[in-house]
């Protein structure tokens, strides 16, 4: 397919479609109105379901009811709408439906502002709802990767009958940038008989599905954590992805950035080399699963001093980064947030602080 | 002569959990009856509710989704809206509906979403233990109205019928009671109204049912019966509140 320029949060919007995702509600919200938009008009030019609910909170159950029923659904938000969907992603998860959910992120807490922020790495990774549920998050650095992360997230969540999460930030949804959408992610979608409230007459078996989220008998409850604890294991075997970047120089300062924030470190890093300066990164393209494993080994390099995560945020990421290290290096933070994006010049100063003070170290 | 009584195919064998004197087996029967009559258990998909009814997905033996509190509305906007051949219901309570999930029930009957929800108003949150609802009566005591509800305090409470049926769109709302065999027979037809009205595509529709909490009203449930008689029923008149078609020689309202 020939390669078009779109805006992030259209292509977004069209990656859906792409993927096979005909079903999509939404409540609008900057910095990703513009989905709803885009899908308002598409989505009844390809026979799909758009639907402006009347709030994030019923957004978050129309994609629980269509997601349960056995459709392919998606919804898209920021922050604050995100945390009134956590409620129904608890549920949905607990429920094991797959949906797609695409978090366009700003700034925080509270209302915040709507530049680009990574402030949401918490409510993502590590819950955001009640109880004892993970979700599959994908982190893009360009629109293009937005697009194959969209269309690869619906046969992932069905694959595990779980929400997977898209988060992007406020400028991965406005910038536009060139695309192709790649006619091989688009994916026939799992049988759902075993487990779909799609009405007795669609299996022959017979027996009748429900899909519920109760479970009085503390043995029960147990048991249904530890499946879902099962899945969420198999995640962190199967589906960690990311991208190391310049790692075989002999680095002094490993980076961890992601999305956005990654490419503006992917020019620091050029910039540094040219001068002589050798750093390398570890971009996480999965959120969870964590590239545990890789990151540890990146700063296990005997060249590297220091690890910094460097993140829009006061330091979010940060902490599954001292995870991997273990100690093994000192792990630093850098970052800014409320919409304002360091530049290279800045991250360029920061690596240099951190290995001027190891050559006093050294001295 | 053959068996004349049985019990509906929509309606599992299981005991129900429902106290002495609750109107909620009653109602699940009605329900289960008009599944079975119009021969759409194999496309009907359910919706519990949290509250008294939370288990009511035991009770049905067609497809089933249980919601968080009160957002029932929502998620059968999601399976009406992707399956539209589906024939979905959402079973809701008092507190469920009328206060925690107002805003949702608000907007699908608003939007004319095509299911039909069952609304079974006891005046009471009962599975909780008996606090104040949206629905409770002026100084009807609760354990959060110790004192009974002080309408100068909390307001008066919400006639959930009449609110939706203020709503411009075409949409059948009634309201009905099963506290006595008479008025059992009426909730029955509204019931199966409000499914067929469904089932031609042609409009939102909520039964509203009145009803008994023998146990958080600290009653016997023959004196339930004559309380939700006396006090409720004037209050909650019984009849259509609103029908998709011109009415003809006005309601069948008290």
């Amino acid at each position: 397919m020939s390669k078009v320029l779109m805006k992030g949060n259209e292509a977004i919007g069209e990656a859906a479609i792409r993927a096979g995702c005909l079903n999509y509600f939404a409540y609008p919200i900057t910095p990703q109105s513009e989905v709803a938009e885009y899908l308002a008009r598409r989505m009844p030019e390809v026979g799909g379901v758009f639907l402006q609910g009347e709030s994030e909170v019923a957004v978050g159950y129309m994609i629980f009811g269509a997601s349960a029923c056995g459709a392919r659904v998606m919804t898209t938000s920021s922050s604050p709408g995100v945390s009134l969907m956590s409620e129904a992603i608890s549920y949905i998860a607990s429920g094991q439906c797959p949906a797609v959910f695409v978090n366009i992120m700003r700034g925080g807490p509270g209302l915040g502002g709507i530049l680009p922020s990574q402030g949401d790495y918490f409510q993502a990774t590590k819950g955001g709802g009640h109880g004892d549920y993970r979700l599959l998050v994908f982190a893009p650095a360009s629109v293009q990767e937005a697009v194959d992360m969209v269309m690869m997230a619906f046969p992932l969540a069905e694959k595990y009958r779980n929400p997977v999460m898209i988060m992007g930030d406020g400028l991965i949804g406005q910038m536009m940038e060139p695309v192709v959408f790649p006619d091989h992610l688009k994916t026939q979608q799992l049988n759902t008989n075993s487990w779909a409230t799609s009405g007795m007459d669609t299996r022959n078996s017979g027996t009748r599905n429900l899909v519920k989220t109760l479970y009085l008998d503390p043995v029960q409850l147990n048991a249904h954590n530890l499946l879902l604890k099962a899945k969420y294991d198999r995640m962190n075997l199967e589906e960690i992805r990311f991208e190391p970047y310049n790692i075989e120089s002999d680095y002094q300062v490993l980076i961890v950035s992601y999305g956005t924030m990654s490419r503006v470190c992917r020019t620091a890093i050029d910039n540094l080399k040219a001068n002589g300066v050798e750093i390398g990164m570890i971009r996480p393209q999965t959120l969870f699963p964590f590239p545990l494993m890789a990151i540890r080994e990146a700063a296990s390099k005997e060249s590297c001093k220091t690890v910094i995560s460097i993140e829009m945020s006061m330091g979010q990421m940060v902490e599954d980064v001292e995870r991997s290290v273990q100690g093994r290096k000192p792990v630093e933070w850098y970052g800014k947030c409320g919409g304002e994006v360091p530049t290279p010049e800045e991250i360029m100063e920061v690596v240099q602080s951190y290995i001027t003070s190891q050559r006093k170290e050294q001295n | 002569m053959g068996k004349t009584f049985h019990k509906p195919e929509a309606l599992s064998t299981q005991q129900t959990h429902y106290c002495p004197g609750c109107t909620h087996g009653v109602i699940h029967r009605l329900v289960a009856e008009v599944i079975d009559e119009l021969g759409i258990r194999g496309r009907t998909v359910g919706i519990a509710p949290v509250g008294c009814a939370v288990l009511a997905y035991n009770y049905f033996t067609c497809d089933f989704q249980e919601a968080a509190h009160g957002r029932a509305p929502a998620m059968a906007t999601g399976i009406k809206r992707v399956r539209p051949d589906l024939m979905v219901f959402t079973y809701q309570g008092d507190g469920d509906l009328a206060s925690i999930g107002m805003g949702e029930i608000i907007h699908a009957a608003n939007r004319g979403e095509k299911f039909t929800t069952i609304f079974v108003n006891n005046a009471v949150y009962g599975m909780t233990g008996g606090q104040m609802a949206p629905t409770t009566m002026p100084n009807q005591r609760t354990t959060t109205s110790p004192f009974g509800r002080d309408v100068a305090d909390v307001g008066m409470p919400i006639k959930v019928a009449e609110l939706l049926a203020a709503l411009q769109t075409p949409a059948y709302i009634t309201r009905q009671t099963v506290i006595r065999p008479k008025y059992i027979v009426k909730a029955k037809k509204a019931i199966r109204k409000a499914f067929e009205y469904q089932m031609a595509g042609k409009c939102f529709s909520l039964v509203e049912v009145v009803s008994t909490c023998p146990t958080n009203w600290g009653m016997t449930p023959m004196e339930a019966i004559t309380w939700a008689e006396n006090t409720l029923l004037p209050y909650y008149p019984l009849g259509d509140v609103k029908t998709p078609e011109p009415v003809s020689g006005g309601t069948d309202a008290k």
